[in-house]
């Protein structure tokens, strides 16, 4: 490798200005003073205590993680069907159908959740947590259909028709051959959409119905300042969160990877 | 297993219908209503017939209208652009300039802080440019200001920074892969004819690295375009945008059909400017057999 110093550190640079907000998440939260200002203060605790004796947080966070597991599980479990449609079989109407279930990629989604409020107005379905779920799944099924399509696109077909030959019917070699070989993608593709879902604002904040759920919530909180040093202490605890989630969700991608033989090229996206 | 070409069509669409039946009566029939409404008259929150296009007329006749449709288009493809060059020469060096067993590891690096809270991401910027912000305390201690900045007040510059921050890593990815695609042979030959490094790189590296350059304009380009929060938390609220535009249009006005045909024509603008990003691909590509 040639070396580039200067191409180098505009990247380290780089790096810097993409961390330079999360980075002052650990360093306020565990600040003893009220105000987010330099010179820091001294160590405290109290805001990580003051954020867990928040009641209407925990009411939040509760709903988000309904809404999250919610629209994962309902995400991944559409993901598979279409995934492994498109993946395996010829259609008439597949490329629209394929289509419309990858539109919410390039649909500003003030748009998506502005149609569907307008039609549940409409119909006069009140607004819940089942709406924001229903509105988030369409959001993050692109999400799944996506990775799960590169997951079974990576299987040799060959071991089907062998378990098929061997007397296997189709349900059977499906659960016993195909899902244990895609199940690392399965995984990526949950924790993605839970991810994804758990962060997502739009739709929770239009039709939620003024529910607590977290994103909105945080969001109402930044604009008393008093409130700020324990949401930033709340943004700790989430962004430790996510990197072990990614984590888990990369080391799912790679284990993927390795159990069919096929070679790392890449990120999530 | 000789499966005749109808049953596997059979098998394949009742695999897909769980899916397709949900976008369709949650997707796709939403935005047919909302289509539906744009051509309807209307009072506060009912539409009624008959079919008129006098919503489109007032569209383009209010000047109001028009400026929100066009400050958004101006503030996204400033983010798009300013997201773009920080990220090339990012995406050139990982491709190029990093073993190949540690590229995984930069590449995570760069998406970690994409994976972690928006809403916390761009609140963030807030406690930094905000009045008596981190900025403001540090640009006084130092002298070189003597009365706060509130650089959040300043609406469309400090959106477009907070924005470009957001999207910053979206699109590292697209560039990084096409760039991984450059056969570097092509490289060498392009030295031995005599080209310096540099010309090299503008007759070779740069055009064959345009399909992604132009993947991660989109990406970038269609989520800030609609984007709502950051309008809503910097510069005041005074800038809204497309998104906060039509909230107010059909939730705090409650005129749907307004309000629909102002979505209407967002989504157009959006589909013609990414259907011109993709036209401008194809000549890439063309040139690429």
């Amino acid at each position: 490798m040639k070396k580039a110093p200067i191409l180098k550190s505009y990247t380290l640079f780089y790096l810097l200005f993409l961390y330079a907000p999360i980075i002052l998440l650990p360093i306020f939260a565990f600040n003893s003073s009220k105000v987010v200002a330099f010179p820091l203060q001294g160590f405290t605790l109290d805001w990580f205590r003051e954020m867990f004796s928040d009641e209407n947080l925990g009411i939040a966070a509760k709903n988000s993680l309904i809404i999250a597991l919610s629209v994962a599980s309902i995400s991944t479990v559409l993901g598979i069907f279409a995934a492994r449609a498109s993946v395996r079989y010829r259609f008439p109407g597949k490329a629209p159908i394929m289509g419309l279930i990858m539109l919410p990629l390039v649909l500003p989604e003030m748009i998506i959740a502005m149609a569907l409020l307008v039609v549940l107005l409409s119909l006069g379905v009140p607004l819940s947590l089942f709406t924001v779920i229903i509105g988030q799944v369409l959001v993050t099924t692109p999400f799944a259909v996506a990775i799960l399509t590169s997951a079974f696109q990576s299987l040799d077909r060959s071991l089907e028709e062998a378990a098929m030959d061997l007397g296997e019917t189709a349900w059977g070699t499906f659960r016993l051959i195909v899902l244990p070989l895609v199940m690392p993608g399965i995984m990526a593709a949950f924790l993605i959409c839970f991810t994804i879902s758990f962060d997502e604002f739009i739709i929770s904040n239009f039709l939620g119905s003024g529910q607590p759920i977290l994103s909105v919530y945080i969001f109402g909180q930044f604009r008393f300042p008093a409130k700020v040093p324990s949401m930033l202490a709340l943004g700790t605890v989430l962004v430790c969160f996510s990197i072990i989630l990614l984590g888990f969700a990369e080391y799912m991608r790679r284990r993927g990877i390795a159990k069919t033989g096929g070679k790392d090229s890449g990120g999530f996206l | 297993m000789a499966a005749t070409p109808r049953s596997e069509a059979r098998t394949g669409l009742k695999l897909i219908s769980p899916t397709a039946i949900y976008v369709i009566l949650l997707l796709a029939v939403p935005l047919a209503t909302v289509l539906v409404f744009s051509v309807m008259m209307g009072g506060r929150a009912n539409v009624s017939f008959p079919v008129t296009l006098d919503n489109y007329a007032k569209l383009l006749s209010n000047w109001a209208y028009s400026y929100i449709l066009l400050k958004s288009l101006l503030v996204a493809l400033s983010v798009t652009a300013i997201t773009v060059v920080l990220a090339y020469p990012v995406a050139y060096f990982v491709s190029f300039h990093v073993r190949q067993e540690r590229k995984s590891l930069w590449l995570f690096l760069i998406t970690i802080p994409f994976w972690t809270s928006y809403i916390i991401r761009v609140s963030l910027w807030f406690v930094i440019i905000g009045r008596d912000g981190l900025l403001d305390q540090a640009l006084m201690s130092l002298g070189i200001l003597s009365e706060p900045l509130n650089f959040a007040s300043y609406g469309i510059p400090a959106i477009i920074l907070v924005l470009a921050h957001a999207y910053a890593p979206f699109a590292v990815l697209p560039i990084f892969v096409s760039l991984e695609k450059v056969d570097r042979s092509l490289l060498e030959a392009g030295q031995d004819l005599g080209e310096s490094r540099f010309i090299t790189f503008l007759r070779v590296t740069l055009p064959l690295s345009m399909p992604g350059v132009i993947a991660a304009s989109l990406i970038v380009f269609i989520p800030t375009v609609g984007d709502y929060v950051t309008p809503k938390l910097v510069g005041d609220g005074k800038q809204p945008l497309i998104a906060n535009f039509i909230e107010t249009q059909l939730l705090k006005l409650q005129d749907f059909p307004q309000g629909s045909a102002f979505a209407v024509v967002s989504m157009l603008m959006v589909a013609v400017v990414s259907v011109g990003f993709v036209l401008w691909n194809k000549r890439f590509i063309g040139g690429q057999k």
